[in-house]
């Protein structure tokens, strides 16, 4: 049995249900109450109250913290998910976005009425081109994916625009995932580009592949190894002279803060994770922002409205012929904006840099520490994130996955595991700037003894996790009979 | 000076350098040519003291009309709804708040389990036999509902109702762009959708037609109608519904509808300005392996004992890559949470409440303000929450005189419809006291005078 004291409890909220509990409270109505089957037509009403649950509001209170503790989250366990920059999510943030003037705002309130909003967008879409080196940025994207996802369909119409019909677009085959996902959604054939057994782009092989139906190149930097592309300007210059976009991912922007930017390196399009990079926290899943970066060239595409400025008053602007059109119903996320706009604020110019500064040296220092229990896929020095190939303690029969489940037991959040895929056994650690050294040091002693108990007692780490609320789970059973609602059972 | 969110002192620094080997921080930058550094710092406004950073936003914030410093008769896919006090203090729980993607399910049982619930709560809503675990927004949900459609029936029309909101349909529009799917329309000339003209335009080639109920103009659509039209030409029906309203409403899916969707904000997220919001997606279970985002099951552990993870990944971008169903990877989880403790509390009874007390407050609204003078009811067909008022003076000048009598009066749809530039859109929550109605319907009189 699991040990954790979590474990004991396992109900849903639905198990919870006593038939006359309430948790809400509505006043009566004031006005003559006409009965909705009298107001509407009987085909447009429900034949039966849907099978919601009914408890107490302290029910609900009890039940949902109960669950939040079977989590693992940043407050409460280091949690190098490498590519997510799980940081710090700080307090003034939330309370900033939860004032009324933004949380109780209508997307739809006239611009004469929603000013201040619109100022904190347009001061964080320049703040963001700063820090890029972009001419411009849309801040409409809702997460990463959607951010590729505008920046390609910028990129292909600034191609239409010139009358040229292109059809690939190449990605590394160490890219993530939404690469290539968002780049075929956007009507494009995906070419994967091989890179270099330490990682880098194969500058040769990419120039050879760069043709006239290559749309555009997309790529991380620091890449999903966690490395720098020494040879980045050459691979901008090179797509340039063939007409191709270049675009960049930029997941990994923790690491080049103040140091260098997207835009100097010769890149056309980025994206920006204001829920990695910029503090706004993952919330289990989301929601995110994902704003997207542009040359000036590409700016005329960008998705509508575009917040402007003029004279002292800040609006929407819709006229914009050449937009790739909208991707939200309405402006972004913009509970997002606000946190990401308090923390750039709360940082200022030295700050972010000393962000980078110390997300390097954290990952550098882990690295270090365990370069010798472990192998690593490339030797550094690496930027925020380093990946490490458990292929060694494979031989010994603990792979990737056996290591993360053990670090559970061992009070750690996982690393990523089996990414990028061209790292055999791959554990990608990302520690961010917020954590201490001591906790670093903690997770190494952790890792170290790992390595060791692979030699030795290789049994507890099959058995692991064994402290968290449920053991391993049974993944081929949840796919092959998918169990996806709860139904009462006789 | 030291940041408060990073901890390494001088001193630790310098020890960590020693353990690296490294004589500097600037030594591991060795990778990065020093042509394309940085040579300045970022010409950013200089750090703020906490202080004066909220000082900064609470004026920022003070600039605008809100829900609290006015009263709120706005919605056209945005609605000031009843939020249980419960909601936020939940969602602040950083065990919540501060995870991600639950990818280590023994760690994150409590992620999945309210996942699990939600995807429960929102197929008995929509009367579909499964939900994934949220989309964006109800626009972007819409815009994946094509994209499934067109890949299910491997047909390349998409038919949408002229109710359809306009904003959904630029996003499904931009959506369909790199497919190249067709997108047409089915007219709809009094509030409702043409349904007789709507069987002309659905054909062979028709992957789904996809029909808003309420509609943007607050209309009630025939929902079972469409779907004897849409599955006579072998096509699939998409419903868009707001899920708030189906405690009163009937289900989608017992209409006939093959996949439901949605903008899940009035279950409990707030207002924000339109986003984050919550992209509900339903659909049957013979769809389920085409879905988009991610969906939470229950399994066993080693043990035997309940638990749940992420399953059917390989329709997954991370997996499937290029021949992903959709791209999407962070969607909005904690919206969803949000909406999963609004369900929990509202309960079977409450959400009924909400759209009974919705109901008879819009009727009583839209009769009051009809005897005024000046103001008609757009549309003749039945509506739930919302309606077009057709005014005698231009809508956009009543909506500015109003707001600085304390009213949200409303949305002008001339910017959705040139047709309508006559129009407001008026919606009418639970929220709303029959003095708040009264007292809008005196400065309305006014305006309009």
């Amino acid at each position: 049995m699991a040990h954790s004291a979590a474990a004991a409890y396992d109900k849903l909220i639905f198990e919870l249900s006593s038939p006359g509990r309430v948790a809400w409270s509505l006043a009566d109505a004031d006005v003559p109450e006409a009965d909705a089957r009298t107001l509407l037509p009987a085909k447009h009403l429900r034949s039966e109250a849907p099978a919601l649950p009914e408890v107490s509001e302290f029910d609900v209170v009890r039940h949902y913290s109960r669950l939040s503790r079977m989590n693992y989250a940043v407050d409460t366990h280091f949690y190098p998910l490498g590519s997510c920059t799980m940081k710090y999510n700080p307090r003034i943030n939330e309370d900033m976005a939860r004032l009324a003037g933004f949380a109780r705002l209508h997307p739809l309130a006239a611009e004469a009425v929603a000013q201040g909003a619109l100022q904190l967008m347009h001061e964080l879409a320049r703040d963001l081109a700063e820090i890029a080196g972009m001419d411009a940025v849309s801040l409409q994207p809702a997460a990463g994916a959607q951010g590729e996802f505008a920046g390609v369909l910028m990129i292909r119409a600034y191609h239409r625009s010139r009358g040229e019909k292109r059809t690939k677009v190449l990605v590394p085959d160490s890219a993530h995932g939404t690469n290539p996902a968002s780049t075929a959604l956007a009507g494009y054939e995906v070419v994967e580009v091989k890179s270099l057994a330490n990682g880098e782009v194969d500058v040769d092989a990419l120039a050879r592949t760069l043709d006239t139906d290559v749309a555009a190149f997309m790529i991380t930097v620091p890449n999903t190894l966690g490395m720098f592309e020494p040879r980045i300007v050459e691979i901008t210059e090179l797509c340039h002279a063939k007409g191709v976009q270049v675009y960049m991912d930029g997941a990994n922007l923790n690491a080049i803060l103040g140091i260098t930017r997207p835009g100097d390196l010769g890149f056309d399009v980025c994206h920006f994770n204001l829920h990695k990079t910029f503090t706004t926290p993952h919330g289990g899943g989301g929601p995110g922002a994902g704003p997207v970066g542009v040359k000036a060239h590409l700016e005329p595409f960008l998705p509508v409205p575009v917040v402007t400025k003029a004279g002292d008053a800040y609006a929407l602007d819709w006229k914009r012929p050449k937009s790739i059109g909208k991707l939200q119903a309405f402006w972004g996320n913009f509970g997002m904006l606000v946190r990401a706009y308090t923390y750039i604020r709360t940082m200022g110019p030295d700050g972010l840099r000393a962000v980078s500064d110390n997300a390097i040296l954290n990952a550098n220092y882990i690295m270090k520490r365990l370069e010798k229990v472990y192998d690593i896929a490339v030797p550094g020095p690496c930027m925020h994130e380093c990946v490490l190939s458990a292929r060694r303690q494979k031989k010994l029969g603990v792979t990737a996955t056996d290591i993360a489940k053990r670090l559970l037991d061992l009070g750690f959040y996982a690393p990523s595991t089996y990414f990028p895929l061209i790292v055999e056994e791959a554990l990608m650690i990302e520690p961010t700037e917020t954590e201490a050294k001591e906790t670093l040091d903690q997770f190494c002693d952790a890792m170290i003894q790992i390595a060791r108990e692979t030699e030795t007692t290789a049994a507890v780490i099959h058995d692991a996790p064994l402290t968290t609320p449920v053991r391993r789970l049974d993944q081929t059973k949840a796919a092959r009979e998918p169990d996806l609602r709860w139904s009462r059972r006789p | 000076m030291a940041s408060r969110y990073i901890a390494n002192t001088a001193d630790e620094q310098k020890r960590m350098l020693g353990v690296i080997g490294a004589g500097s921080i600037e030594e591991l930058l060795v990778k990065i040519p020093a042509k394309v550094r940085l040579a300045r710092p970022l010409g950013l406004v200089p750090a703020m003291a906490e202080t004066d950073l909220i000082r900064h936003l609470k004026a920022l914030a003070g600039k605008n009309a809100d829900a609290d410093s006015h009263v709120c008769f706005m919605g056209a896919g945005s609605y000031d709804h009843y939020v249980p006090s419960p909601i936020n203090h939940l969602v602040s729980r950083g065990e919540f708040f501060t995870a991600y993607t639950p990818y280590q399910p023994e760690a994150s049982q409590g992620t999945l389990r309210t996942i699990y619930e939600y995807q429960t709560m929102i197929a008995e809503l929509t009367g579909m036999d499964v939900a994934n675990a949220s989309i964006y927004d109800g626009a972007s949900s819409l815009a994946e509902a094509a994209l499934m459609a067109h890949a299910v029936t491997a047909r390349n029309e998409i038919v949408l109702s002229r109710g359809v909101h306009p904003l959904y349909k630029r996003v499904t529009a931009t959506y369909c762009e790199g497919p190249g799917i067709r997108l047409r329309d089915a007219a709809g000339p009094d509030g409702v959708t043409d349904l007789e003209a709507a069987r002309k335009v659905v054909g062979a080639k028709t992957a789904a037609l996809v029909i808003q109920t309420p509609n943007f103009y607050g209309c009630l659509e025939d929902v079972a109608a469409a779907a004897e039209i849409a599955h006579g030409a072998g096509a699939l029906l998409v419903v868009v519904a707001d899920p708030v309203n189906l405690g009163v409403l009937e289900a989608p899916g017992k209409l006939g509808a093959d996949i439901v969707i949605g903008e899940g904000q009035g279950l409990g997220v707030p207002l924000s300005f339109g986003g984050p919001n919550l992209g509900v997606f339903a659909a049957k279970k013979e769809l389920v392996r085409r879905m988009p985002g991610r969906l939470v099951g229950a399994t066993v552990d080693s043990d035997g004992a309940r638990g749940f993870v992420l399953t059917l990944q390989t329709r997954e971008q991370h997996i499937r890559r290029a021949k992903a169903t959709s791209n999407i990877c962070t969607n909005v989880a904690l919206c969803a949470l949000m909406a999963t403790v609004y369900l929990a509390t509202l309960g079977r009874r409450g959400l009924v409440r909400v759209g009974e007390l919705s109901t008879a407050k819009a009727h009583y609204a839209a009769e009051r303000l009809t005897k005024i003078p000046g103001i008609s009811l757009r549309f003749a067909a039945p509506f739930f929450k919302e309606f077009a008022l057709k005014l005698a003076k231009p809508p956009e000048r009543v909506v500015t005189r109003l707001a600085k009598q304390g009213f949200l009066a409303g949305v002008p749809l001339k910017s959705f419809d040139r047709a309508l530039a006559d129009c407001l859109l008026v919606a009418v929550t639970e929220k709303r006291t029959k003095a708040e109605i009264d007292g809008f319907a005196a400065a309305l009189e006014k305006a309009v005078a």
